[in-house]
């Protein structure tokens, strides 16, 4: 028996190599699909930043919760919510995990502690703050996890969630997935400091810069910080640096990325690759073992994919229901 | 026996019986407890007109004083609530809604819908409205329409003691999101207010006075001077029904129209400003549902299209006034008095 380098066991490795990859081909097929036409609205995708999470949501459970951003659709898979269900929702059908009125934008599964994708930049940061209030009521060991980009980092909704969450001693984790860009502005450009973790120092967060495109990186990271706020240590930051392998939003001709630079990112900064490299070397997976989670993967999209096409459309009704519990 | 207590008791006594009731309802804000870190009195304040004063030396840690920061508190206040809490929060002044409005419009209004019906978000938010305190631009707006043109958003306006504990227990209750406007003219008006819990359902008008002539519509300050006005008509031979809302949305629209189909004649006074404001909603409704009843075409008294004002001279010409309700309804009645 070969000798596991990894915090992980085995099993664990496969299931994030399936989170991972389950991600990535959702993601790589609504590109797809979206070019066909079939989808409506905006879609944000993910494809690059499956190991940020992938490697922190492996340290939750349901009564941990998260508040996502418009590039939720990895947040979601990661945190459990049903593919085909998000699948019905992006397409706009009855089936979909919010009936067709979210989404995209608005993938939410409170009974997975997903409190909502948002297409506010900036908006999860109060929230998950009051998620973690409630978890602290409660005392019942919860922690709010918060994703935003380096863009709705410059919020002040985030940082005046900071401020709140560190005077209040909340089990909340901010995390701030860096892909260089806030949709076509850059990082560099549009903020004044070198790395987020100097601006959580300034609200007395402690804070953490990994790679994000490392799986063991961001997952060791984030077992501290999570497990640090579940225990009553407070709140903190982890900044996850990472890569979009996509525009801004389906459509964007990404005139503003370096000639090369998704390919070079997919060559080299893919997190799935490099994971894969690395189990694999070690000895613990095989390539068999992936190549058979690609399989299922596939099957599941594809699954998921005709299953949302052949839904049916919401009814006209829907149009004025659960605008109100009662009114 | 009459047990007379102001709008401001009414309002403590609501939050300090739900707290009593359910160990789910917190409160946040700006000085809710008032003097938290202080080397004084912990319970300095209890808000900034004093709302909350006491409840901190009955319930502790459930109030919790807020750092400035609108956005952060009362997002964190719809978090909870969407966690399983019933938050309670207070922003002070409705006008410093401009500083958070994201969170109230965009989250707590939407997340029932938008995911789908699975989503519950039952908090408060509490909030002074309306002028008359020389408080200027940024703290005396009636900002009741924006809120009210929100789907997914309740908006409470109590003109009275009796009906502010009472709407308060029921917004509490509630399991949508509540905006809980609080006019800062009135904490210091008594009624007679049961000492027991009780709950008033929204979307109730309450007849504040029956008439026959013509229908007065308002809420919150605008009720008093209504019922002022009323009382100068009746001098004049003119019967005027008062018509209080209680709450915006719902709105309790039967109640209106009833009344509109017995007078003939409707008078909406509205403190906020007059374009899409509830007098124009109100308006709108009763010449689309009740034109035939109608026997002269319907008045608003409003308040003036311009921020308020700081000089006592101009803001006592800003807020509707009794004289200008009478004027409003000697135009529905023409120069012939009613046959009453």
């Amino acid at each position: 028996m070969t000798n596991n380098p990894f915090p992980l066991s085995r099993d664990e490795l496969l299931t994030a190599y399936r989170t991972m990859r389950t991600i990535r081909d959702f993601e790589e097929r609504l590109h797809v699909e979206f070019a066909k036409g079939d989808i409506p609205g905006f879609v944000h995708l993910y494809a690059g930043e499956e190991a940020c999470a992938t490697g922190i949501m492996m340290h939750l459970t349901d009564i941990d919760r998260i508040a996502s951003t418009h590039r939720g659709h990895g947040h979601c898979i990661a945190k459990g919510v049903d593919v085909h269900e998000m699948m019905g929702e992006i397409y706009g059908k009855a089936t979909g995990c919010c009936r067709g009125k979210g989404g995209s934008m608005h993938i939410a599964d409170l009974s997975k502690g997903m409190m909502g994708a948002n297409g506010i930049l900036g908006a999860g940061a109060p929230l998950i703050c009051g998620a973690g209030l409630a978890a602290k009521f409660r005392g019942d060991g919860g922690v709010g996890l918060t994703f935003f980009g380096d863009g709705a980092a410059n919020q002040g909704t985030v940082l005046e969630s900071m401020n709140l969450a560190a005077i209040w001693n909340l089990p909340v984790v901010f995390v701030v997935e860096n892909n260089g860009y806030a949709e076509s502005t850059s990082v560099e450009y549009a903020t004044a400091v070198d790395s987020y973790v100097d601006r959580a120092a300034g609200f007395g967060l402690p804070g953490v810069t990994v790679d994000g495109t490392d799986f063991f990186a961001v997952y060791e990271a984030a077992g501290e910080i999570v497990k640090r706020a579940r225990e009553g240590g407070g709140p903190a930051l982890l900044e996850c640096k990472t890569v979009r392998f996509f525009g801004h939003f389906e459509g964007d001709a990404q005139t503003y990325k370096a000639k090369g630079e998704n390919e070079h990112n997919r060559a080299h900064r893919d997190c799935l690759k490099l994971f894969g490299a690395r189990v694999t070397a070690a000895g613990i997976v095989a390539d068999a073992d992936l190549a058979l989670i690609d399989r299922e993967v596939a099957a599941l999209i594809d699954d998921a994919v005709d299953t949302a096409k052949g839904a049916p459309l919401p009814g006209a009704r829907e149009l004025t229901t659960d605008v109100y519990v009662a009114y | 026996m009459a047990r007379m207590i102001s709008y401001k008791q009414a309002i403590n006594e609501a939050l300090d019986l739900e707290m009593r009731r359910d160990p789910t309802v917190i409160l946040l804000g700006e000085d809710i407890v008032g003097g938290a870190g202080a080397p004084g009195e912990m319970d300095a304040w209890g808000g900034v007109l004093g709302v909350t004063k006491g409840l901190h030396a009955k319930h502790g840690n459930r109030l919790m004083d807020t750092p400035l920061s609108e956005s952060a508190y009362i997002g964190a206040a719809i978090g909870a609530a969407a966690c399983g809490m019933r938050p309670v929060a207070e922003l002070m002044f409705l006008d410093f809604m401009g500083v958070c409005f994201d969170q109230i419009f965009n989250q707590a209004a939407k997340f029932k819908y938008m995911f789908g019906g699975k989503a519950k978000t039952p908090v408060v938010i509490r909030a002074m409205v309306g002028a008359g305190f020389r408080a200027a631009a940024q703290h005396s707006q009636m900002l009741t329409p924006l809120f009210t043109h929100i789907p997914g958003l309740k908006v409470v306006c109590p003109s009275n003691a009796y009906d502010a504990k009472g709407l308060l227990i029921q917004a509490i209750r509630d399991d949508d999101p509540v905006i809980f406007c609080e006019h800062k003219a009135l904490y210091g008006s008594e009624a007679d207010v049961p000492e027991e819990s009780y709950a008033i359902p929204f979307g109730e008008a309450n007849i504040a006075r029956d008439g026959k002539d013509v229908t007065l519509v308002g809420y919150g300050l605008t009720v008093p001077r209504a019922l002022s006005a009323a009382d100068t008509l009746a001098r004049s031979g003119v019967s005027a029904e008062v018509i209080d809302l209680r709450t915006l949305s719902p709105i309790d629209w039967d109640t209106v129209i009833e009344s509109v189909e017995n007078t003939g004649r409707l008078v909406v006074v509205d403190e906020a400003n007059p374009r899409c404001s509830i007098a124009t909603d109100v308006v709108a409704h009763v010449t689309q549902h009740a034109f035939g009843a109608l026997k002269a075409a319907p008045q608003m008294v409003t308040a003036p299209h311009t921020p308020v004002p700081f000089s006592p001279a101009l803001e006592d010409l800003y807020i509707p006034s009794a004289e200008a309700i009478v004027a409003a309804v000697h135009k529905t009645t023409g120069p012939v008095k009613s046959a009453a």
